[in-house]
């Protein structure tokens, strides 16, 4: 790997740099533009002084220039589109989109008439809410265990890493129809029957639903896993030595030190959890949403890509919702931890 | 003479409580971090959690190789009583393998190229320069990151239409060439924090010699990121290579497939051909887990050749170093 990397680096060094080296200086000293070391002329007419603020604004603005572009055509654009769309019943007409104007009326065929959407998007509330916790603390106890003084501590990282590779749509659902996400012995325990049938089927189905993917959940954790043992990896050990000295237990040093120097990650953690989650292409809430996007023959209730797109949005405030209650909560108690 | 008496004498003075103590010592050790019964505490529970961890996958394996008597049979639970390759032979030739790998890989490591060059390009531009709003448009560019695709798909998957793009790769090289493709603010950020680590005084040393802005950027500062190069790409290739949702919708009932898509529409056109309840459909299912098996083989491949990467990556990127 070594010898390639290199290999790269002289390639790049001796065939790619000069000939980039010599566009650019082409660009810069050409009749229109020619750029000294103090002074910018623009058409051998416009002298303009460059200061270090000036050239600091305008090269950092170069380099961020196709960002701005992406950012305009493929974020801003798209998403105030969508968010005006929600306003409106669209129907597809010889190519073109033809609007014509509901008001709120989306948002509330969404929540009054629609059959499916609000039980769906409920579901995957409650489920987000049992499976974030359990992806979480997987990913801490993992991390923590290959923190410890393990041999092959690359061969761990390396399996539990491992779902992150593989794990594509298809792969899951195959595995998820097979059966093969939950544990065979889990299903034989009966305390889990015993939860199902005594918490009502509010509870039930979601409680039902993670253990049947129990696996699937983990798998969600390769990710996390890797950025709470890098920072479990930098906590002082001194800290924990000098704690020992002074009586405290393992348990006491895990609240009071070890949980308390990883919590930025956590949130981090959090926060990526419940995106991929959320994105991740198997989601019912993302199926439910494409497929009204692309039935564009059901004019029931709904409206085409008006009403996929608010479904969308609402979809995105209840996405936002979850990681402002999940990152609160967490704060709140961190700042109990402080005091 | 002597010698035999010593080590009389020595094991005469080691008593029960000695012996008590040693153990003890063994199994708890100093400070119970460091005994056996810790270790065999720990090396248990990894032990299992991978077991727990690679449960399907060692299900995917074996199930792929059954046959359809052995999928029945309820006594053939881990090793097939053959090894049986005709799954893989019948969707190696279904879906025409070398060629759908070379599409899968195309419609993967393109995208993963073009979204490595941009965003080493505005990571380096983020992290060395002072600019008015640089802080808002950091802001945007993870808020980005956040907003999910089902709400920019739509009049994304419009604009496409509408310049005639759907079904071909530039769907996915445009949005990454222009630092907005899959989890593009992940890349973006991982080449900010590297260059934020990189000392300044290499890049200032240059300039002072007389090296322009760019020639700084190409030949000092690429250089020295070719790590974060290497996370970048393999990170964006996975998960381009991967990636179902967008390339079912834009790709959709074009010839160019990626790899998982296509082994999904082979079975669901196989399962419209055989009615229920035949042979072909009871050996649909191992067929199934050998087409994901075809699927992942790539990517267990580059794995197993650049998982330092994969996993030094989070280290590497300074995530944790504020």
């Amino acid at each position: 790997m070594k010898k390639w990397i290199e290999k790269i680096r002289a390639f790049f060094a001796s065939k790619v740099a000069p000939k980039v080296d010599r566009f650019m200086h082409r660009l810069t000293h050409n009749k229109i533009l020619r750029m000294s070391f103090t002074h910018l002329t623009l058409f051998n007419k416009l002298k303009i002084k460059i200061t270090n603020q000036r050239r600091q604004t305008s090269l950092g603005y170069l380099f961020i220039l196709l960002w701005i572009f992406g950012f305009v055509i493929f974020a801003a654009y798209p998403v105030f589109y969508s968010l005006y769309l929600t306003l409106f019943k669209v129907r597809l007409d010889a190519g073109s989109l033809q609007l014509a104007w509901v008001g709120i009326g989306n948002f509330q065929a969404a929540f009054l008439q629609d059959p499916y959407f609000i039980e769906i998007l409920v579901n995957y509330i409650l489920r987000m809410i049992l499976n974030l916790p359990v992806t979480l603390v997987f990913a801490l106890v993992i991390a923590m265990l290959i923190n410890q003084d393990v041999k092959g501590k690359g061969v761990w990282r390396t399996v539990f890493f491992l779902p992150v590779i593989i794990s594509s749509g298809p792969v899951i659902s195959e595995l998820m129809n097979q059966g093969a996400t939950t544990l065979p012995s889990i299903q034989e325990y009966g305390f889990i029957r015993f939860i199902v049938d005594n918490v009502g089927s509010f509870l039930a189905n979601p409680i039902e639903a993670l253990f049947s993917q129990i696996l699937l959940v983990l798998w969600f954790a390769g990710i996390q896993i890797l950025i709470l043992l890098a920072g479990l990896q930098k906590i002082d050990k001194e800290i924990y030595e000098a704690s020992m000295i002074d009586g405290a237990s393992p348990w006491e040093s895990f609240w009071k030190i070890t949980l308390p120097s990883i919590m930025p990650l956590i949130l981090v953690t959090v926060v990526y959890t419940v995106v991929s989650m959320s994105v991740f292409s198997l989601n019912e809430v993302i199926i439910y949403i494409r497929n009204i996007m692309l039935s564009e023959s059901t004019p029931a209730i709904t409206t085409g890509y008006g009403y996929s797109a608010t479904l969308a949005w609402i979809y995105f405030l209840a996405m936002s919702l979850m990681i402002g209650i999940f990152v609160g909560a967490l704060s709140i108690r961190r700042k109990r931890w402080q005091s | 003479m002597m010698k035999k008496m010593f080590v009389k004498d020595t094991y005469k003075n080691i008593n029960k409580a000695t012996i008590q103590r040693v153990i003890k010592h063994r199994l708890l050790g100093m400070k119970f971090s460091d005994g056996l019964v810790f270790k065999i505490l720990i090396y248990g529970l990894l032990i299992s959690l991978g077991y727990v961890y690679l449960y399907p996958m060692l299900y995917m394996l074996t199930n792929s190789f059954m046959t359809v008597s052995d999928i029945i049979d309820a006594s053939v639970r881990w090793v097939p009583s053959r090894l049986n390759w005709e799954n893989y032979v019948v969707v190696w030739e279904a879906i025409d393998y070398p060629r759908a790998l070379w599409d899968g890989i195309l419609l993967a490591g393109l995208p993963a190229l073009s979204a490595t060059f941009s965003s080493a390009l505005i990571g380096y531009g983020f992290a060395r320069f002072e600019f008015p709003l640089k802080k808002t448009l950091l802001a945007l560019m993870i808020l980005t990151f956040i907003v999910p695709p089902q709400i920019t798909m739509m009049p994304t998957f419009r604009l496409y239409a509408n310049y005639g793009l759907l079904g071909s790769i530039r769907t996915f090289i445009y949005p990454a060439i222009l630092g907005q493709g899959f989890n593009g603010a992940i890349f973006i950020l991982i080449f900010y924090s590297f260059f934020k680590m990189i000392p300044k005084s290499l890049e200032e040393s240059a300039q002072l010699d007389g090296a322009s802005p760019i020639k700084v950027f190409t030949k000092i500062a690429i250089p020295l990121a070719i790590p974060a190069i290497i996370i970048v790409f393999l990170f964006s290739f996975v998960w381009y290579y991967n990636e179902t949702f967008l390339s079912g919708l834009y790709l959709r009932g074009s010839d160019i497939l990626t790899l998982p898509l296509r082994v999904e529409q082979f079975f669901i056109n196989y399962t419209s051909i055989y009615p229920e309840g035949s042979q072909a459909r009871e050996l649909m299912q191992a067929a199934k887990l050998a087409g994901n098996i075809l699927t992942i083989l790539p990517l267990l491949v580059l794995y197993f050749f650049t998982q330092r990467h994969f996993v030094e990556s989070i280290d590497r990127t300074g995530i944790t170093g504020e």
